[in-house]
């Protein structure tokens, strides 16, 4: 992948973050048990699993939330992390502008704050209330919170739930931003199989434990990954990687070029208008 | 001309509504109503024992009511019962315990209305410096512990994750109310407290666009609720503790009715879920 040759040399620096077969016990069950993983500067994580699978759970042992019962977690001394949580529910009795949310916890110079906000595209709403957010501006109101931290790991749970496609791209494509622009590394969590993004690194598929690992091309291959999600899920990872001459809809059909809308894409369907090399070449799918 | 215990009463109260206004818009915001309820009614649980034992009954009332925290919040982890189930137990369990053993001491004459609704005409000068003295002490704390603790109101795991320390912050914020709540046992009783946390708070929010100002804007109408209060009370002759209650119950209508102008960014719906 050559977009990332910028990246691949600090891929031999220390780890921001390293599980080393942690496990996480609550209330007479394994939430998730044997987990290994690091992120690296510049290195883009993505979780993926079904609900219940121990995303989440993993990623808040990855950064300190959750302490593992068993395993070990070791994270980057003096290690500035920047989380965006799956919920965030704000009872309406606590006024809480857009603004202060920036502040909440730690001080910011306002150049700071309003740079953080346009980065995440959200400039407009600062002085807004946060409870009259939509739910794609929430998002990136919490995402630029974070990033006003300057932080070395990016922990991002479902950063794009509640957000229509359009905006689903767009928000991804803000994360690659991020991590080229500021070099630092992202974990985040997916449950939305037909997304997952193409310039992740690493994909690892949870359910209780690593089911697999690798680049999000081998992992697809996987036969563990098919057991899991099923030979059409493998598939629809792949056509994020496809030329964007294919809209998804809401429903998870797709309309073509052409107009027309089938269940999902097919290579074989005809309706795409690119060369096989793109779906195991370059990510082209800017 | 007003006379010398009423001005020491007004000195009192508005002194404790400078205080609970700030700490009532947190157990607004967490949802701790009733968490400050069973605080304050394990209070009488707390003069009890301070009779039996010959402390201070503050300092009795303090470590009762801090006790109580501690043990819902154990009572909890153990996830047995439902926090609302805890609560239910504790608060009228403490209160009951503390009426018991006090008919138990025939030895010491007990004005229970006094400790059960307040006694705010009878404060001395000393009870003056308590209240200012341990409302300053109270009010410092809150403001420097004020950044973990907004932001573990706002989510914990943020709070945990970017370097701050949410159980601490809770920890701390537990022994505030429970100090508070030893200060304003004499003013307005134990019956009463919760109301002086609350009511205030809630009309604040209204008109607050941030939580800082809401805090001060609880301040104040604590304050006014208090002189209105009293002011009602000397010149209708009612008990002084539940007039204040009265005139912030007043102050929050007024603030219902008060017709909201449509402001930039401002949300209606209270019931909105964020997902």
């Amino acid at each position: 992948m050559p977009e990332n040759h910028a990246h691949s040399s600090s891929r031999t620096t220390t780890p921001l973050v390293e599980m080393h077969n942690a496990g996480v016990f609550r209330a007479g069950r394994w939430l998730v048990r044997g987990v290994d993983l690091s992120v690296r500067r510049g290195e883009i994580v993505t979780l993926i699993g079904p609900n219940g699978s121990g995303k989440s759970t993993t990623a808040k042992t990855a950064i300190g939330v959750i302490r593992p019962d068993e395993g070990h977690v070791h994270r980057a001394p003096r290690l500035r992390v920047g989380y965006v949580p799956q919920k965030v529910a704000l009872d309406w009795t606590l006024p809480l502008s857009v603004a202060r949310l920036m502040t909440l916890t730690g001080p910011a110079e306002p150049a700071a704050m309003r740079a953080a906000l346009e980065a995440a595209g959200v400039a407009h709403l600062a002085d807004r209330q946060v409870q009259g957010l939509s739910g794609g501006e929430f998002q990136r109101a919490l995402l630029a919170r974070a990033l006003l931290r300057e932080p070395d790991l990016l922990v991002l749970d479902e950063p794009v739930q509640g957000v229509d496609f359009t905006g689903e791209v767009a928000l991804y494509e803000l994360i690659r931003d991020i991590r080229d622009r500021t070099g630092c590394g992202i974990l985040m969590i997916s449950h939305d199989l037909h997304i997952v993004m193409a310039d992740t690194d690493t994909v690892i598929c949870l359910n209780g434990h690593v089911c697999c690992r690798g680049e999000p091309q081998s992992v697809m291959g996987s036969p563990e990954y098919r057991k899991l999600f099923g030979a059409r899920a493998a598939e629809a990872l792949a056509l994020y990687r496809h030329h964007h001459d294919h809209t998804h809809l809401a429903d998870g059909r797709v309309q073509h070029a052409d107009g027309s809308i089938t269940e999902h894409c097919h290579a074989e369907d005809g309706h795409h208008h690119h060369s096989h090399d793109a779906v195991t070449g370059e990510p082209d799918a800017r | 001309m007003l006379d010398d215990f009423f001005i020491r009463a007004l000195l009192a109260g508005v002194g404790l509504a400078l205080v609970t206004g700030p700490l009532g818009c947190f157990v607004v915001w967490r949802r701790m109503a009733y968490f400050g309820d069973t605080m304050a009614h394990s209070a009488l649980l707390g003069v009890a024992l301070a009779l039996v034992l010959e402390i201070n009954l503050m300092i009795g009332v303090f470590l009762v009511a801090a006790l109580a925290s501690l043990a819902l919040l154990v009572l909890e982890r153990r996830g047995a019962l439902s926090t609302d189930a805890l609560l239910g137990i504790l608060s009228h369990s403490t209160l009951a315990l503390g009426l018991v053993m006090v008919a138990f001491m025939t030895w010491v004459r007990v004005d229970l209305m006094g400790f059960l609704f307040g006694d705010i005409l009878a404060v001395s000068r000393l009870d003056i410096a308590i209240v200012y003295g341990g409302g300053a002490a109270v009010l410092a704390l809150l403001v420097l512990l004020w950044r973990p603790l907004l932001a573990a109101t706002v989510n914990a795991d943020i709070a945990r994750a970017e370097g701050l320390n949410p159980e601490r912050s809770r920890l701390i914020f537990m022994l505030l109310m429970a100090a508070v709540i030893a200060i304003a046992m004499k003013i307005v009783g134990i019956l009463l407290i919760t109301a002086l946390l609350i009511i205030p708070a809630a009309t604040a929010r209204r008109f607050a666009n941030g939580p800082e100002m809401m805090a001060v804007l609880a301040g104040a109408i604590g304050a006014a609720s208090v002189v209105a209060g009293l002011g009602g009370s000397l010149r209708f002759d009612t008990p002084s503790g539940p007039s204040i209650v009265v005139a912030a119950l007043a102050l929050f209508v007024l603030s219902l009715v008060r017709l909201p102008l449509p402001r930039h960014g401002e949300t209606a719906p209270p019931t909105e879920e964020r997902s």
